[in-house]
């Protein structure tokens, strides 16, 4: 019991006053009245806030080190200028705030309540220039934005993910304070999650994402025994950043599976809801696994639909019965929308494979074998091409399957795909997501078997079940995407290893994608669980869906 | 045991074709099958859905146009999507006989809403190209012509039953000026019009249409030239098909019914449709309104779900 009641006392405090009445209050074995639980959680908000103006102020402090103090007014005329100056532009509205600080860095503390107050003023003004023109400010905040925090200072723009900012060491160090605040007991450094730092030179179109390197996973810097993170998670991260469990419909399964496992184990502490704590007991997990590895599109889709399934949960229901919902709701959907799905595809699919039929497939999808396989037992007669890429080289794995069953195949490199398009009669392909624009988000290297198949005119066929539809829209590979591994390119088929000293050439980059996106143009038929849809209906389907949920 | 009732559907059928020859088969095909629902003496609701689906399938085989098939179906979707918790079945078939009622009097409208969606299209002075002889296309024009516009209109042959001619005739009657071009002088022609308007057999999911062999073509040509492509279609033509290419489309839609039933071999005869991908379309007038090529897929989801 002692455990516990720490356990959840780590909640509501971060100073040592509260914890001890706290501590008192719940040994006296006396519930917290509404008005106790709610004067708690505002201060809490007001201790996160101070927390975070401290932490912005030192932030600040060391942008402006960076950026020369060009417009440097004397300090007593400066407050009164920069809300001048929020009219004409408000994105380079932090240079001028800043800048002009510089010369009261000196007598900081003196000088720290004026300067809260011209922050909180430019703030304003900034905020009522750019409602004014919100048409300016978009423009002008493009090529402000990299540099300024997001956040505060321009409310109209929308906030980018942080996965996407990693050049941005504003967002970084928010990211840490996020994961320390995460820890939910014990708070010694030890048991925390940590910041998985990256590896080696980034290409600078992609210097905005995160490139970790597989020798290196995060399980190495946890502490033993890291009470924070349930084994069976720290287990599925560590299959995940070394690439033992891959492919997207495999990591959310294993997702799903290892969450069922939390909530076997999971027990209602006093006085917390199981809806409510159960979910906060989730967000480390899913940041540590995201620290492991980027999240995929279904995994993110099969998250929401926990949360919101424990949400859901009422508050009169016993724990074991909520155990019991929670893990049968879990067992539905996935059989539901992987198992069944995966039948109804291949289905509709079979009628699209006729006799005579040669087939080309890419990399290693899981559906597009299955209905290959399907097709095969239901007596089709056709052949299957199966193109693969380096470094990953998973098209094996697919021949390896598609071989076992007795179909006759042929294997190739995606450097010959122009040579071997004109025997082809269909392209089958499997995708990582469909975005909301109908732009296919596949392995690297799918976009450009498409294009090719439009320009000898071979219809191109993805199947994707509807759980992977998701509301985001992307038009080019370099916003969004994932870096993997930029060691995996050094060794050769040979074994030559040339690029062994990459990192000591200065001028030499590798770069090692994981996904692309595809055009709806190149796309002809989408093959999903509810029927053959075009590519450009993605949005029906979503909508479809949201007015079912 | 089926015969006769076989025959009476077959011969009413003929009858709505003769008299009046101006109706879609489609819309006959409808009508059929109404007057099928009131004659029929089922005893259960499953089994009045079965003997329908039976009557669209003879029908189909009698007239193997996709839009009988595709109406049949409609039809059928139509009258059942309603509550049929009633307890007496005479009372539910009154309900369907209503429904089916309601959904002849929505589609013989069809025609004049299209007509008044698609004649703002045609501008004064416009030379337009269409293909073979379609009803539809002809009530676009008529209403264009009834609004004092001048256009002239050139008209492919469309062999090999050389309906085009058939179209030049009804054109004539309108005292809109003619001319009669060959199938092979599309590319030819395609240079002094300014729109292409043709009418569909079916129209596909993927926002395509199915519609009389040579369609294709134009649609190729016109693509070339920069011309606009028009489609119009009635809304119980939309089929849920999606076919990837020409040898996609199933066998059943191709050839007339009677080919079908003689022949043996058939890739010795000579398809009568072909199929235009959604690409080549600029726009479809519906009486669901103008749709792109993208929209019909939701408006097909809307319709059969």
């Amino acid at each position: 019991t002692d455990v516990i009641i720490e356990s959840s006392v780590g909640y509501f405090t971060e100073g040592p006053e509260r914890k001890d009445d706290i501590v008192k209050a719940k040994q006296e074995g006396k519930e917290l009245t509404k008005e106790e639980k709610q004067r708690l959680r505002k201060e809490k908000k007001q201790q996160k806030k101070s927390k975070e103006k401290k932490d912005d102020k030192p932030s600040r402090d060391s942008e402006k080190e960076k950026k020369p103090a060009s417009a440097a007014s004397p300090a007593p005329q400066t407050p009164t200028q920069p809300p001048a100056q929020k009219a004409p532009s408000a994105a380079p509205a932090p240079v001028p705030v800043p800048a002009s600080e510089t010369p009261s860095a000196a007598d900081k503390p003196a000088k720290s309540k004026a300067e809260l107050k011209a922050e909180r003023r430019a703030r304003q003004e900034a905020e009522r220039a750019s409602k004014g023109k919100k048409g300016d400010v978009g423009p002008q905040a493009a090529p402000g934005k990299p540099k300024a925090p997001p956040s505060e200072l321009q409310p109209v723009v929308k906030r980018l993910p942080e996965h996407v900012q990693v050049d941005n060491p504003e967002v970084l160090k928010k990211l840490a304070k996020k994961l320390e605040r995460q820890q939910t007991p014990e708070y010694n450094a030890a048991t925390k999650i940590p910041l998985r730092s990256d590896y080696g030179y980034k290409v600078s179109l992609f210097s905005h994402l995160h490139q970790y390197s597989r020798k290196a996973p995060l399980t190495q810097q946890l502490g033993i025994p890291s009470t924070v993170i349930h084994p069976a998670i720290v287990r599925l991260g560590l299959q995940y950043s070394q690439g033992i469990v891959a492919g997207s419909n495999a990591r959310s399964v294993a997702l799903l599976h290892a969450f069922k496992q939390v909530i076997r184990d999971y027990t209602t502490p006093p006085n917390e809801e199981l809806s409510r704590d159960l979910v906060n007991r989730l967000k480390p997990y899913i940041s540590f696994l995201n620290q492991c590895r980027p999240l995929s599109a279904s995994m993110g889709n099969a998250i929401k639909y926990i949360k919101k399934e424990i949400s859901n949960i009422p508050s009169q229901c016993k724990e074991e019965e909520a155990k019991r919902k929670l893990l049968n709701c879990i067992d539905c959907y996935i059989n539901e929308k992987i198992v069944l799905a995966a039948k109804a595809i291949a289905k509709y699919s079979i009628e699209k494979i006729s006799d005579g039929d040669v087939i080309l497939v890419y990399g290693c999808s899981s559906l597009v074998n299955h209905i290959l396989c399907e097709a095969f037992e239901k007596n089709r007669k056709f052949r299957v091409i199966v193109v693969d890429s380096r470094p990953r080289l998973e098209g094996r794995e697919a021949l390896r399957r598609l071989v076992q069953k007795g179909i006759n195949c042929t294997y190739v490199l995606i450097s010959a795909v122009s040579y071997i398009l004109p025997e082809v009669s269909k392209v089958f392909l499997g995708a990582h997501a469909l975005l909301a624009n109908g732009y296919v988000m596949s392995r690297v290297g799918t976009s450009q078997i498409a294009l090719v198949a439009k320009a000898f005119n071979v219809p191109v066929l993805v199947c994707c079940e509807t759980y992977k539809f998701c509301e985001r829209v992307q038009t080019d590979s370099f916003v969004s995407n994932e870096l993997d591994d930029p060691d995996d390119l050094i060794v050769t088929r040979t074994g030559t290893t040339q690029l062994e000293h990459w990192q000591e050439v200065p001028s030499l980059g590798l770069l090692n994608l994981v996904y692309d996106v595809t055009p709806p143009d190149f796309v002809d038929l989408v093959i999903t669980d509810l029927g053959m849809i075009p590519c450009t209906s993605v949005p029906v389907v979503l909508r479809v869906k949201n007015v079912d949920q | 045991m089926m015969e006769p009732k076989y025959q009476n559907l077959v011969e009413y059928f003929r009858a709505q074709m003769r008299k009046d020859p101006d109706m879609a088969s489609a819309v006959a095909a409808i009508r059929t099958l109404l007057e099928f629902l009131k004659r029929d003496k089922g005893e259960t609701i499953l089994g009045l859905r079965e003997s329908l689906k039976w009557a669209t399938d003879c029908l189909t085989g009698e007239d193997s146009s996709v839009a009988v098939s595709s109406g049949g179906e409609l039809f059928l979707r139509f009258i059942s999507l309603t509550s049929l918790e009633h307890q007496d079945l005479s009372r539910c078939k009154k309900v369907m006989e209503e429904r089916g009622e309601l959904f002849l009097e929505k589609i013989s409208m069809s025609r004049t809403k299209v007509a008044k969606l698609c004649h703002t299209f045609i501008k004064d002075g416009a030379k337009i190209l269409t293909h073979s002889y379609s009803r539809v296309v002809l009530r676009v024009l008529e209403k264009a012509a009834a609004e004092k516009k001048r256009f002239s209109v050139y008209v492919t042959e469309s062999q090999p039953d050389s309906a085009g001619r058939q179209m030049a005739e009804a054109l004539r009657k309108l005292n809109v000026p003619v001319t009669v071009v060959l199938d092979a002088a599309v590319g030819y022609v395609l240079e002094k019009v300014d729109l292409v308007i043709v009418g569909a057999e079916g129209v596909v999911e993927s926002g395509g249409i199915i519609n009389k062999i040579g369609t294709y073509q134009m649609a190729v040509c016109s693509k070339a030239h920069n011309k606009p492509f028009y489609v119009v279609a009635e809304s119980f033509k939309f089929v849920r098909l999606y076919p990837l290419n020409q040898q996609d489309v199933p066998d059943k839609f191709k050839y007339k019914a009677d080919t079908l039933k003689t022949v043996q071999n058939l890739s010795e005869e000579h398809p009568m449709i072909d199929y235009t991908p959604p690409s080549l379309i600029t726009l479809l007038f519906t009486d669901l309104g103008v749709l792109t090529p993208s929209a019909v897929s939701d408006e097909l989801i809307k319709l059969y779900l």
